[in-house]
């Protein structure tokens, strides 16, 4: 007798199932490179304007109300709009990616930054740093934890997420669901989200790891403050809180 | 006066839609000196210190160093001028506390190695163990972070270093260690210092001059601690200095002439070592194999040891004097040499008689 679950460990055992263009080490690869493309936009876009908003405080409001909005958009509406309106390819659908990827990276930056203890920032200032140096100097370095904690959650929702491309004829593990889907071949679909979550679950230990090895410089140094806001941020439920309770 | 180095003209700073922080304030700060800017909180203190290197901006008036308008010089540059020492030490998280001191020569182009090794030689000179260099700043307790802060003020060795409650936050025996060695230092250093507290003990022991602010950001008197205890201008000035402005003045009145008087002493453990017991009060001073005293016994009723008061070194202050001898249980100031061996014992009601003297000589004066 079998059922759906051996049957997907049959898929995933299959050899046939681990060559070619459309295997499983190929598709890996192509969800890999679509949500590097994706993080690198995002974080091009991200960084700079969380530091902004960070340091000066100015926008704050703005940029709140812009990250929950963007966070409450429907990925694959947005998806089919952005091919409806550019048509298909590769960047129709990676820009609505990007607009999904960008609250976190902003929230993680913006809470970061503002996370560092005022006084720290006050005495860089009256140590006589330009407002410049204040940020590069004393406030991003002490923030580079609570940074990567959106860093993380942006990319495990990338990897979830990017599955979705697949729905406009392009590749990745997504392929598996949405081909398993009109095939009804419930075995694969299953499969493909099983190594979608593997993918996303190692990727995480891999990123966690470099976090504990070049993120803990005065580690012991890290505010509390700071690892507290960190470890909201890896939860992305409360993200928001931290956004909107990271400067009062 | 000496020679200002610092002076506020009509300086009024005025925060969005409240009070005036600090009101219409004038006043001159002699360069080398330790001036003390003290009051309660919300009478402008800080924020007038903060003004010296801009980082409050006043509503009007001018604030001028050397002559020259602050305004004259952008900010940064103008800050790096000056050391600035805060509460909380606000040093960097990030950096090792030898590259946090070596901050402001590193922001003055000043190489690493070279900004490194002044930053070495500072360690020194605030007190600080060579090895704590290679430390981060939140392993170290309170009072070495306040060092480092000291340190990293000193580093580019500027004439002027601004002191905004450096030492509130540490406790009562790290900031007396703190205050004697800031007045060692300066006594090398020589620099001008301004220098916010709130404790009007603080202000009197370290201020060569002492500006109490009264809320609203007036300044109620700019004189001496001497004369600021002994002459308050005027209630606000009386009732902040508080009830034990008489007891404090004697910090400033030499001990001269008091009458040491021997002690019988017993070393510790060993039975019959020293002199017999005060014939009438019973009491024997207590103390090591150096002579460095370590309490008192009565051996007559009980044999335990009863912990001594405060000590004595002469040419302390007469307030020195009096609490050793009110702070003893025997009644007797036990008063000791530099290295902390036993010299004698002073009397309360000698050094009572002293302070009247010493009052006549004042009034004679007068």
């Amino acid at each position: 007798m079998s059922n759906v679950f051996t049957d997907t460990f049959a898929w995933l055992a299959d050899p046939l199932h681990w060559t070619g263009a459309a295997g499983i080490p190929a598709r890996l690869g192509e969800h890999l490179q679509y949500t590097g493309l994706v993080m690198l936009i995002a974080v091009a876009i991200a960084v700079p304007v969380g530091m902004y908003v960070g340091h000066t405080g100015r926008g704050r409001v703005a940029v709140v109300a812009l990250a929950g909005a963007l966070r409450a958009l429907p990925t694959l509406g947005l998806l089919t709009l952005f091919v409806l309106l550019a048509g298909i390819g590769l960047m129709p659908p990676i820009w609505a990616l990007v607009i999904l990827t960008v609250p976190p990276l902003l929230a993680g930056t913006y809470a970061g930054i503002s996370s560092v203890d005022r006084n720290v920032v006050d005495a860089a200032r009256a140590m006589g740093m330009t407002e410049l140096q204040v940020l590069f100097r004393a406030e991003l370095p002490n923030a580079l934890t609570v940074m990567f904690g959106g860093f993380r959650t942006g990319v495990l929702q990338v990897i979830a997420t990017v599955s979705v491309v697949a729905y406009i004829n392009l590749g990745g593990l997504g392929r598996y669901l949405f081909d398993g889907l009109v095939l009804s071949d419930f075995p694969q679909m299953l499969g493909g989200s099983l190594l979608i979550a593997a993918l996303a679950i190692a990727v995480d230990l891999v990123l966690s790891l470099f976090q504990r090895l070049f993120l803990a410089t005065g580690a012991s140094g890290q505010s509390r403050r700071s690892q507290q806001a960190a470890a909201d941020l890896t939860d992305p439920v409360l993200t928001e809180a931290v956004v909107q309770g990271g400067k009062s | 006066m000496d020679q200002a180095m610092i002076e506020f003209q009509s300086v009024t700073k005025q925060f969005q839609g409240g009070q005036p922080a600090v009101d219409n304030l004038s006043m001159s700060i002699a360069k080398g000196s330790i001036t003390v800017f003290v009051g309660p909180s919300g009478c402008g203190k800080t924020t007038s210190l903060r003004m010296i290197n801009r980082m409050v901006e006043p509503t009007s008036g001018t604030i001028t160093v050397d002559g020259k308008d602050v305004t004259s010089v952008p900010a940064p540059e103008l800050r790096r001028s000056m050391g600035y020492v805060m509460q909380s030490a606000g040093l960097l998280p990030h950096r090792s506390v030898l590259d946090n001191i070596a901050t402001v020569p590193r922001l003055n182009g000043v190489s690493k190695a070279d900004a490194r090794r002044r930053a070495e030689e500072l360690l020194d000179v605030v007190g600080l163990a060579r090895p704590l260099a290679k430390r981060y700043p939140s392993q170290l307790s309170g009072g070495q972070q306040q060092r480092v802060g000291v340190a990293r003020a000193l580093a580019a060795d500027p004439p002027i270093l601004l002191m905004d409650e450096p030492f509130s936050a540490v406790d009562p025996v790290v900031r007396d260690e703190l205050q004697q060695e800031l007045l060692r230092l300066q006594k090398d250093l020589a620099k001008t210092i301004v220098f916010v507290t709130h404790d009007i003990d603080e202000a009197t022991v370290l201020g060569d001059r002492v500006a109490v602010f009264a809320v609203g950001g007036k300044l109620a008197q700019y004189a001496t601690p001497e004369e600021i205890l002994r002459a308050p201008a005027n209630d606000f000035v009386a009732s902040f200095v508080g009830r034990d402005r008489g007891f404090r003045h004697l910090g400033f009145t030499a001990s001269d002439g008091v009458t040491l008087h021997s002690v019988p002493t017993i070393v510790r453990g060993r039975s019959g070592s020293g002199t017999d017991p005060d014939a009438t009060s019973g009491w024997q001073l207590v103390v090591d194999e150096g002579m460095r005293p370590l309490g008192w016994s009565t051996p007559g009723t009980s044999t335990g040891l009863i912990p001594g008061g405060s000590l004595f070194r002469p040419g302390e202050s007469l307030r020195r004097a009096l609490d050793a001898a009110l702070s003893s249980p025997s009644g007797l100031g036990v008063a000791v040499d530099t290295e902390g061996r036993v010299q004698g014992v002073i009397r309360g009601g000698e050094v009572l008689a002293l302070i009247e003297e010493a009052r006549q000589l004042r009034q004679a004066a007068l």
